[in-house]
Order: C-alpha cells, then structure tokens, then sequence
C-alpha cells in the first residue's frame, strides 16, 4: 500500500503536520524512531510559549513563532494544554545589558510585538523581590507564557490518530529510494512506500536530508542542562527571569513551569553524540553558581529533577524549510527550541508549501472534534481537587502520586488512551506521575505494578 | 471523657501510637488519616527484625510491628482512614482531605502531624550523569520487593552506609542481587555497631570510605556508576545494574510548612518545644517529621509524648512560658526540640535528640545559656553520622528564661 504522506519524526513538529494534513483526504503515515511521540527534544526544553519578540526580524522563525503564537493559545483552550499567561521579565545585570534594553524593545516592535516596556530596577523587585542583588533594569514581555511540553505534541498526535494518520513507533528509517512517483523508507521493521516524503526528523534532520541526495546543514545537538526545584519555590518566580542576550552569550533563565515548579537553566553546550541526555558535573556546578547569583533562595531549598535536553542546532541561523516538488519532498530542519511555539504554523505552512507544489488537498467535512486532553497544569482543576469528578468515578479520589497527586483514575485513563505510554516516563509525561519531590520513595512500586497489569489492578 | 474531635494526619509508628494514647486518655474521636492503602509507615516494608524494642518491650519484624501498632489502635477505637490523603489547608485547622468518598473539610478541635520522613532522591543529591533505569531509593526498593514482589537487578550499588542502608543490603540479597559496593562520604560507617559488624562479616560487602557518588552511567539500564575517593581525589568506575540512595532523610515537611508554622531551616521539620507543640496552638507534631530520622519506636514513643501533651492542652491547662531557642553548632545540623519553656514538661523520653556530620568516639559536650554554662559532660556514646545523636535532657533542665541554649561539641 502506497501513502500519499509520510511524516519522519514524532515530535511536536511532526506530530502538528500530521494533524493539519489529516484535515484532508490524504493517507498518513507517522514514523517515529522512539517508542513514543514527543520523546526527544520535545519533551525537555524550557516548555515557553513564546511571542517571538526576540526573533530575528524578517525570518521564516519570526513569522512562524508569532502565528504559531496565536493558533497554539487558541488550540491550547480547545482541547486542555495547560497554558499561563505569566509574562517575562529581561533582567540586566549590568550597563551592556541594561543599554541592550532598548534595542530588544525595537527588535521586539520589528517583530510586531508593541508591549515591550522599559523598567527601572525598582520595578523589577517589585515583580521578582526573590531575585539577587544587582539588577539594574529590565524589559517586560507581558505575554511571554509557559505551556506543558507534553501535552502539546500528544494532543496533535491524539487528534490525527484520530483522523486516521497512521502511527509507526520503535521505526527506525535506514534508508530511503525515490522513485518516479513515490518514495520508499527502508526502515527497520519494513519499507514504507509514500508519494510525499516530510522530514520533521529533529536531531536526525540532516541523516534523512542526505539519504534523499542532499548536504545543506549539519546538526550539531546542543544541550541544556536544567534544575527543577521544589513546588514551595514557586512564589519565589511569578513570572519568567530571561537573561538579556549580549555578545558574551545568553545567561540562564529562571521560570515558573506549568507543574507548579520553579525551573532554573540552560546550560549551552555543543555535543557530538545525539542521543547524550546525560547531565553533567560542569553543567550543575554553573547552574548552581549561577542560580546563587539570580536568585540565592531557589537554589538553597529541595531539587526535584535535573534533565537535559538536546536542541537540534545548525550553522544556519533561521529554520531551515524548502520544498523540493520534484522529489516530493517537504524538509522542516534546524527547528530549534523555537519549535514548540511555532508547531502549529509550521504544519500550516506545510499545507501552503505542499498546496503550491501541486499536492491534491481536498479538504473532509467528517472531521471528529477535537480531542480533551488531561489538563495536567497546576493552575487548573485538577482531578483529585474535583468533588463532582470523584462522585462520578471514585477512582479519581485515590490518590496514588502523593507529590505530585495522581489519581488511580487519570493513571488508568492514560493506558488506555488512543497513544499509551510505552513505559513509567511516558506515563510521567501524560500524567505527572514520579515526577515529583519524593521520585518514588513511596509510588513507584504502584504505580509500576498499575503499568504491568494495564490499570486493570483493583485490590 | 472530653468532647473532641482529634485529627492525626499520618498512620505510622508516631500517629498510630499518638491515636492509642489519645483513646487510652479517653479522647473522644481519634481519626487518622492515612494516604497508603495500608495504615503501618515504613516498617510495612522493612522486612528484618529489630521494631519494637523501645514502645512495645519486644523485637519483632517491621511488618509485624506495623501491624501490631495497628491493631492496637484499632481496638482502642482510633477511626484509621487509609486511601485517604490531607492534600492542603482552607484555614488553619482546617484539612482538606481527597479520598475515594470525595472532598472533605475536616476542622478538628486539635491536630498532630506525624507525616514522617523519605529518602532524597538521587535529583535532591544533584548527582549528575544518564538517567537509566535501576536508579532507587531504598523506601522504592522495598516497596518493589516485600509489597510488589518484584525483582530487581543482580549487581548493586548502595549510596550511604547507614542503618537504612543494611536494611537496602538485607532486601537487595533476598531477592538475589548482590550489593557490589557501598560507598560513604564518612570514615566511619555510620550505622549502629551492632548491624554493622554482623553485616559487614555475614554480608561481606565492600565499603568505600570518604567516597563519592560522581555520576551514573547507562542509557537504558544502570551500567555503573562512577564514584570518587574524596580525600584523594581518585575516580573509578563500578559495574552494576541497579544504586539504591539509601538515607539522607528529609522529612514529609510540606504540609507542615503550608500551613505557615514556624520550620527549622536545619530538619527542615517544624520547630516544636518539649511539649511538641509546633507554633500554631492546637497543632502538635510527632515522629521523623521532626527528627529525620530515628527509629519506628522513637517515633512511636514521640506519638504518646505528643498525645499527652495534647491531652493537657484540651483539658484546659495553661500554656506555659516564653521560650528559648535552642541551637547546636556545627558539626550538628539540626537539635529537636527546638524550644525550651521554662517550667514545661521534659522532652520525649527525657532526651533532646541531634544530628551530626562528623563521627566522634567519645564526645564532650557543652550546653550554654547566654554566658552561663548549663552543664559540660563527655558521654561514653558517639557521635555519627547518619544516626541520631541523643542528648539527657538534664543537660539543657537547668535553662530558664528566653536567651538561646547553645549546645557545642568541643
């Protein structure tokens, strides 16, 4: 069987052209190297949704991440993904960055962003009275926003499973023969025949780029380390911290998450291997100084978590998107932490590019609704706090995550979801559970036992 | 008999021995709440014998000493709601409860708090590397192993060198996977003689002293972890498949802090006097949320002192004065309690308890008031990491009024 689309990468990129393909009469197949969707440089990153105003004017990144901006806020309220308007606050530390302020402002304004305002350091204290001595001024970005990383790509999954694309996990693509009218993946678990080829392949962007003929960027993985600290923390950081961007690099940020921690980081460093997500004794010793310096409370109480993730850097400074209509290939490279915001413009660009190189779209009237997701935001309801939702299914009411209070229910509901998780950090991702203070000490033996037995256990 | 209603959030050895006493008092309604599926704490899965030494005048297993803690407060008539988890506060004596029956609201006349005390994990020791599977406290190892029945690897590595840590030995060798390595930041190995030298000789498992834990290694499953002789500097790399962070105790504290009583920035528990009274009257506290952590039956024994306490305060006895601090200087990190009124009770079993980051063979203590020096002993027990260090109260009786009560090690 030949598909008219098949999509390289499951990440959160990959999983929005998917969704914004089905909406048409097309044939979808989704080929994900990992075991689950969202599983790479998706799933750890500074999860902002950003407005863009620091972009480099007149790129393709500046276009994609203000709409995506705007298609992502609304899609958030649609089906769940827990978003908050937190805002951001620049914070410079010294006379380069505080004259670096306006010129952010007027890049911001080039960008159409206008609410960009100036403050003195007074201001800033009095929107962040945590932070460490020093500050001399800052920029505010109203509507910098935080939003959960993993429910993004899961819901565009969850909705184009919906749609009927296809999803192959654990697939490994070796290979790839372009033909006269398709093209053939050799993978590991067999070939996939499809007429349009898109390359969302993230870290593997370029591997997949060369095997269809061509040498015009070089990944290089660049990884972040990050500290999440304890949820007592979170009055401490209202708002996002950003460092102002100078010539001497990017300082490290300090933001509220979506899960009602406090996350302090990146680190910025080039690897060579791709799959590295190690975390690294240089990486803690510079966020721990550097976390001393911003905001010396944070860093003195309970780390939750460390991770890292890889940024899928190339030596071009813009997203690299082309479409080559002979070989029916679409390419979505060197998206980089960027990405997230700008998923969903990305997948509607994607439909304008393949629409202009002569792909049929014709769009379907049968579309089923959006999916609900699992708002798993701390700002929001959650299930165990919800008298009328424990009425109806007592299995909301136990809860099994204490830090982090899971449900019976909600971790019953995620194995049985259209896109499962395929192991504890899958289920982490889709509902919260382990990830919180105690990392185990008391569920992880239930929880483990809920994921051998399918949620199915009842004592 | 009073009429009251008495909430205990926590069913382990400290809350499940506070609800006896408090019925034994004859206090009305007794209710604990319990978010485990079974009331007992940790010793549900401490499967080895030496519980009840202390409360219960017998050595039994940790199972059966939960048991035993629970049936007792059973048939003293102490309501034990398990499944059942205090979530947060709508007022100051008010406990929002979720549960399979709903949202409560549950505004008692008093409260002890008897959360207890969990492991750090590998993230709050900010120990770097691969993220692989295999990496768990002991309190997970043992709820895999005697609750869950799960295997685990066959190669391990155990971080710390304390009680906890046989017991991690103990639990790793019954389900056949061999402890390759301990390692400890100390020169002396910190749990009691009596488990050590046994252990040491039965379970023959190499100690590295004055070590490290650098980073962990391994993708998908533990390969090794890479570990430094501090005093050296010396790094190697030891092949395993599962590390097992044993100890490092923090207590259940968060609850506590929520609710805005006064925390001591050393236990991170809340600050209690002798009475174990936290600062918020009405609200008292027991067990390893307060001194992380000694043993089930400290706690448990913690539970009555508490009970009694609260018992006085209902029947409308005067608080008593202001109080002093008290502080310990380094290389003590925390003294429980932290508050001495003049003409207050003594201290649970008539000790004030500390913890050390150094070993001392025979330590000769100072406690000072202001200028004046309360008392000066060198006592025949050491002092050592990882295990609670416990002081006579009559050393710090002599106190009165409200300047700081010092206690040093000279």
């Amino acid at each position: 069987m030949t598909y008219d689309v098949a999509i390289i990468g499951g990440g959160v990129v990959g999983c929005a052209v998917a969704r914004e393909l089905a909406g048409f009469d097309l044939r979808i197949v989704l080929i994900e190297a990992r075991g689950d969707v969202g599983d790479a440089t998706s799933k750890a990153n500074t999860a902002i949704l950003h407005t863009g105003f620091d972009a480099v004017p007149g790129s393709l990144e500046s276009t994609m991440v203000a709409r995506g901006y705007e298609l992502l806020s609304e899609y958030a309220k649609a089906t769940g993904i827990p978003v908050e308007r937190t805002g951001a606050l620049l914070v410079a530390w010294d006379p380069d960055q505080l004259a670096a302020l306006p010129k952010l402002r007027d890049k911001a304004e080039k960008n159409g962003y206008s609410k960009c305002e100036i403050v003195d350091a007074d201001e800033v204290y009095r929107r962040v009275p945590a932070l460490g001595p020093g500050a001399l001024g800052g920029l505010t970005v109203p509507d910098e926003s935080i939003i959960c990383p993993w429910t993004t790509p899961l819901a565009y999954a969850t909705e184009a499973k919906s749609r009927g694309v296809e999803f192959r996990l654990n697939c490994f693509v070796e290979s790839i023969d372009v033909g006269p009218d398709t093209t053939t993946l050799h993978t590991r678990s067999g070939d996939i025949t499809a007429r349009w080829v898109i390359n969302a392949a993230g870290l593997g962007g370029d591997v997949i780029d060369r095997m269809l003929g061509y040498d015009r960027f070089t990944i290089v993985p660049r990884r972040g380390e990050l500290f999440v600290v304890d949820k007592l923390t979170r009055p401490m950081a209202n708002t996002i911290v950003l460092p102002v961007p100078t010539e001497k690099g990017k300082g490290v940020l300090i933001s509220p998450t979506i899960f009602g921690n406090v996350m302090l980081g990146p680190t910025s460093e080039n690897l060579v291997d791709r799959t590295d997500t190690s975390t690294s004794e240089e990486g803690f010793a510079f966020l721990l100084e550097k976390g001393a310096a911003l905001m010396p409370t944070l860093i003195d109480q309970e780390v939750t978590a460390s991770y890292a993730g890889l940024r899928a850097s190339t030596e071009h400074s813009d997203f690299v998107v082309d479409i080559d209509a002979k070989q029916r290939y679409l390419l979505l490279g060197g998206i980089r932490s960027t990405g997230l915001t700008a998923s969903m413009a990305l997948g509607e660009h994607s439909r304008e590019l393949l629409a202009e190189a002569g792909m049929d779209l014709t769009a379907r009237t049968d579309l089923p609704p959006p999916p609900q997701m699992p708002n798993i935001g701390e700002a929001f309801p959650r299930p165990y706090q919800r008298a009328d939702l424990i009425a109806s299914d007592p299995e909301f009411g136990q809860i099994v995550c204490f830090c982090e209070r899971v449900s019976r229910g909600e971790i019953r509901d995620a194995l049985a979801s259209p896109i499962p998780p395929c192991d504890l950090d899958g289920l982490r991702r889709r509902t919260r559970a382990l990830m919180g203070r105690c990392q185990g000490f008391f569920c992880a033996a239930e929880i483990d036992e809920m994921m051998r037995v399918g949620g199915d256990d009842r004592e | 008999m009073i009429v009251s209603e008495i909430l205990i959030i926590g069913g382990g050895p400290a809350g499940l021995s506070a609800a006896r006493e408090l019925k034994a008092e004859g206090a009305e309604s007794v209710t604990i709440i319990e978010r485990e599926s079974d009331a007992g704490g940790i010793p549900r899965h401490s499967d080895h014998t030496g519980y009840g030494l202390r409360d219960l005048k017998r050595v039994m297993s940790g199972p059966s000493y939960a048991r035993t803690l629970v049936e007792r407060a059973q048939s003293s008539g102490v309501v034990i709601r398990t499944g059942a988890m205090v979530t947060g506060w709508s007022g100051p004596m008010s406990a929002e409860i979720t549960s399979a029956r709903g949202r409560e609201v549950i505004t008692p006349d008093a409260i002890i708090l008897a959360t207890g005390a969990r492991e750090r994990p590998r993230a709050a020791r900010r120990i770097p590397g691969d993220r692989p599977t295999g990496v768990m406290t002991t309190g997970q190892l043992q709820n895999l192993v005697h609750l869950k029945h799960q295997a685990v690897g066959t190669r391990a590595v155990v971080v710390g060198a304390e009680l906890v840590s046989w017991s991690a030995v103990l639990t790793l060798r019954e389900v056949g996977c061999a402890t390759v390595a301990m390692t400890t930041q100390f020169d002396q190995p910190e749990s009691y003689a009596a488990m050590a030298i046994p252990g040491r000789l039965a379970l023959r498992v190499p100690i590295a002293r004055r070590t490290r834990v650098i980073r962990v290694i391994g993708r998908e499953r533990v390969e090794g972890v890479e570990i430094e002789q501090i005093t050296t500097g010396r790094r190697r790399i030891v092949e395993c498949d599962t590390v097992i962070f044993t100890g490092d105790w923090i207590p259940d504290y968060e609850l506590a802090q929520s609710n805005g009583l006064e925390m001591d920035p050393g236990s991170r528990g809340p600050i209690v006097d002798t009475g174990l009274r936290t600062s918020r009257e009405g609200i008292f506290a027991a067990g390893n949320l307060l001194h992380p952590v000694d043993t089930a039956d400290v706690a448990s024994l913690d539970g009555v002192h508490a009970a009694r306490a609260l018992m006085r305060w209902l029947a409308g006895e005067p608080a008593p004065g202001t109080a002093a601090r008290v502080v310990a200087d380094a290389p003590f990190t925390w003294v429980s309690p932290g508050l001495v009124r003049t003409g207050d009770v003594a201290p649970a079993r008539d000790r004030v308890l500390l913890w050390s980051s150094e070993y001392r063979a025979f330590p000769k203590i100072v406690v000072r008031q202001g200028a004046r020096v309360l008392s000066r002993r060198t006592l025949p027990w050491p002092v050592s990491p990882g295990r609670v260090f416990r002081l006579p109260w009559s050393m710090l009786e002599p106190a009165r009024g409200t300047e700081d009560i010092r206690i040093s090690l000279v």
